[in-house]
């Protein structure tokens, strides 16, 4: 693939398209990536970033992410961060229909010796406790009226109801509920859609893994003790869900109300209707903050939901509780999502709204939204692999600050679904898995073929780009041998 | 079947191009490649239960999309997997009338394959061609 003409070559891992670039951008846009990974990204990318440049209100840069990929509006791994004092516009096509999609990670005190002789079992629970794959429901009965208080506490609400650990919302971005969601701002159609489906997974690439940190994947020994990972071997559970038909519902709503009154009301002109945006600092953006907020709290109850399922089933086949077990989160952060956030643009302190696409938030060491445990270490960024290759702990780093704190979110998909399908027959699939001791359980085969390994870049040379350009820096890798699959 | 999957789409997501004499049968085309997404053989899915549907909306491309998100949202609420077997489209003031028939999703015997979660609006088009119409879709999933 090629490199559009036009980029200019910054430093090795930072490659810009300038605002001449094309008509109506406001500032440069950026790929964050080496060379390799650059020539990797399909042209849409750079078509998409542009696209985003040209949006109102947008601070320095456009960016794109190492693992970034041709998307709807943003390309997935775009950081759009915009100036709310300036204009600057809220968009629900820069943070996705997925709101606040992310990972959680919980570490165990189990080893990898004590584990295998349980893994079928383990995985077997584990598929049918947490329910994925087309339209599941879960098994948290709601009605309407608990499920809109629920998307205004998040995860706290969870946590009230002994459905997870106190710590447990220490260790979740905003502490598991952020401020501000307000539930009048958000539709039946909406609620309809997410009421009964706390606790599921969903499907794509959707996942929830049991994982192994072997000694001689841990990168940094210290940084791996300070957030948990202490005796060699140590099991892990990852997982990677979102806000399910509630999420895209609040989405679908917001962006068609947008594309309303846009131009005839702002005058904002878009390329792309995926674009759809409305002035943050009006109706339409404030209501839509108010209720994309209630989709970030769904987000967080359904990860802390499934902890909660996660902690019964290792309980059972241990016969230990999870507290024995070591069962702590490490933490749970968003890949999708908007915020308010303090950053330096030209040596001035401003407020943005920071929209990150497949991205993940990534703050350095001593910021004060960091938990204090991890005041000292950096904030713990986790990045989920495909099924066949890993994923990985990272941390942020103080030269993030360049790029908002912004990192990757995974190793990001270089394959259609459907020519996947073609080339990784699902069963065979399982087969390979398993001769490489990874236990799966998925809905579907077909599903199972369009998240191969081989559809998705090489996830250790997308770690390694972060590392390489400032934005976050490895701790540890794990290796799959479990796998439920939505 | 008057639909294919694009594969130099969206990467991550997927995209369908779908083609038809008519409108109504192009509504019907479109609504098939969305639950094709989502099950593999269109034909294990049976006609035990029907709903209906009204929707309007600013442009033609919009009622499509509008109409796609009745579908999901169906599956998502009462876990329908519907196909249309009527549309009645009125182009000119957009706005339509369809009968949807399908069952709730049984893993058993449909192979399920990815979710849909939304209808995008990125690059959709419903264009008319010298033989009939043409709709371009990406589904996020």
């Amino acid at each position: 693939m090629a490199i559009v003409d036009n980029v200019q070559k910054i430093s090795d891992t930072v490659w810009e398209l300038p605002a001449s670039y094309k008509e109506g951008m406001r500032v440069p846009a950026r790929i964050i990536a080496t060379e390799k990974l650059v020539r990797e990204m399909d042209e849409a990318v750079y078509q998409q970033i542009s696209n985003v440049a040209t949006l109102p209100g947008i601070a320095r840069y456009a960016l794109c992410m190492p693992d970034g990929h041709s998307g709807y509006g943003f390309p997935i791994g775009g950081v759009a961060a915009m100036d709310v004092h300036e204009g600057g516009v809220i968009s629900p096509g820069g943070i996705g229909f997925d709101i606040n999609c992310g990972m959680r990670l919980i570490t165990t005190n189990l080893t990898l010796e004590d584990v295998q002789p349980h893994l079928k079992e383990i995985v077997d629970r584990l598929f049918q406790r947490v329910p994925a794959g087309v339209g599941t429901h879960g098994f948290l009965k709601l009605s309407h009226n608990e499920f809109r208080e629920l998307v205004e506490q998040g995860a706290r609400w969870c946590v009230e109801r002994d459905l997870g650990w106190q710590e447990d919302l220490e260790f979740t971005e905003e502490n598991g509920c952020i401020s501000g969601a307000d539930s009048s701002k958000i539709s039946e159609r909406a609620v309809e859609r997410g009421y009964n489906q706390v606790g599921t997974l969903g499907s794509g690439n959707h996942y929830l893994e049991v994982q192994v940190a072997r000694p001689e994947d841990v990168r940094d020994k210290d940084l791996a003790e300070k957030f948990g990972i202490t005796v060699p071997n140590q099991i892990v559970v990852m997982f990677h869900c979102g806000s399910r038909g509630f999420g895209h519902q609040v989405a679908t709503d917001y962006l068609q109300k947008f594309l309303k009154v846009m131009e005839p009301k702002y005058g904002i002109k878009i390329l792309d209707r995926e674009l759809a945006c409305a002035p943050f600092d009006s109706p339409e953006g404030r209501d839509y903050f108010a209720a994309m907020k209630c989709g970030l709290n769904m987000s967080f109850a359904n990860r802390q939901v499934i902890l909660h399922r996660i902690r019964e089933v290792f309980s059972e086949v241990f016969g230990r509780r999870a507290e024995e077990l070591g069962m702590r989160t490490v933490y749970d952060v968003s890949h999708n999502t908007a915020k308010l956030e303090r950053h330096v643009v030209d040596g001035r302190e401003k407020t943005l709204l920071v929209h990150r696409k497949g991205s993940t938030r990534a703050f350095g060491p001593a910021h004060d939204e960091l938990p204090a445990r991890y005041r000292d270490t950096g904030q713990p960024v986790i990045i989920g692999g495909s099924m066949e290759t890993g994923s990985y702990l990272l941390a942020g780093v103080p030269s993030g600050a360049a790029a908002f704190y912004s990192t990757a979110h995974g190793s990001g998909r270089t394959m259609s679904r459907t020519k996947a399908r073609k080339l990784f027959p699902g069963r065979d699939l399982e087969r390979r898995l398993l001769a490489h001791g990874i236990y799966v359980r998925a809905t579907s085969y077909a599903g199972l073929a369009e998240e191969a390994g081989g559809a998705y870049k090489d996830i250790d040379a997308v770690v390694e780009a972060t590392a390489r350009a400032g934005l976050s820096r490895p701790v540890a890798r794990f290796t799959p041998i479990g796998n439920v699959k939505g | 079947m008057p639909y294919e999957f694009v594969d130099d789409g969206v990467t991550s997501d997927v995209t369908f191009h779908a083609w038809a004499e008519g409108l109504e049968q192009l509504f019907v085309a479109a609504a098939d490649a969305t639950l094709n997404v989502m099950v593999r053989a269109l034909d294990s899915v049976r006609a035990v239960e029907t709903r209906t549907a009204s929707l309007e909306a600013d442009a033609l491309d919009l009622l499509l999309r509008r109409f796609l998100d009745e579908l999901i949202y169906r599956k998502d609420v009462e876990e329908l997997l519907l196909r249309a077997t009527r549309v009645a489209v009125d182009a000119a003031h957009p706005r339509l009338d369809a009968v949807l028939a399908g069952e709730r999703i049984d893993p058993e015997r449909h192979e399920l394959l990815a979710d849909v979660k939304a209808v995008t609006f990125h690059d959709l088009r419903v264009e008319r061609t010298a033989t009939g119409w043409d709709a371009h879709v990406t589904l996020d999933v």
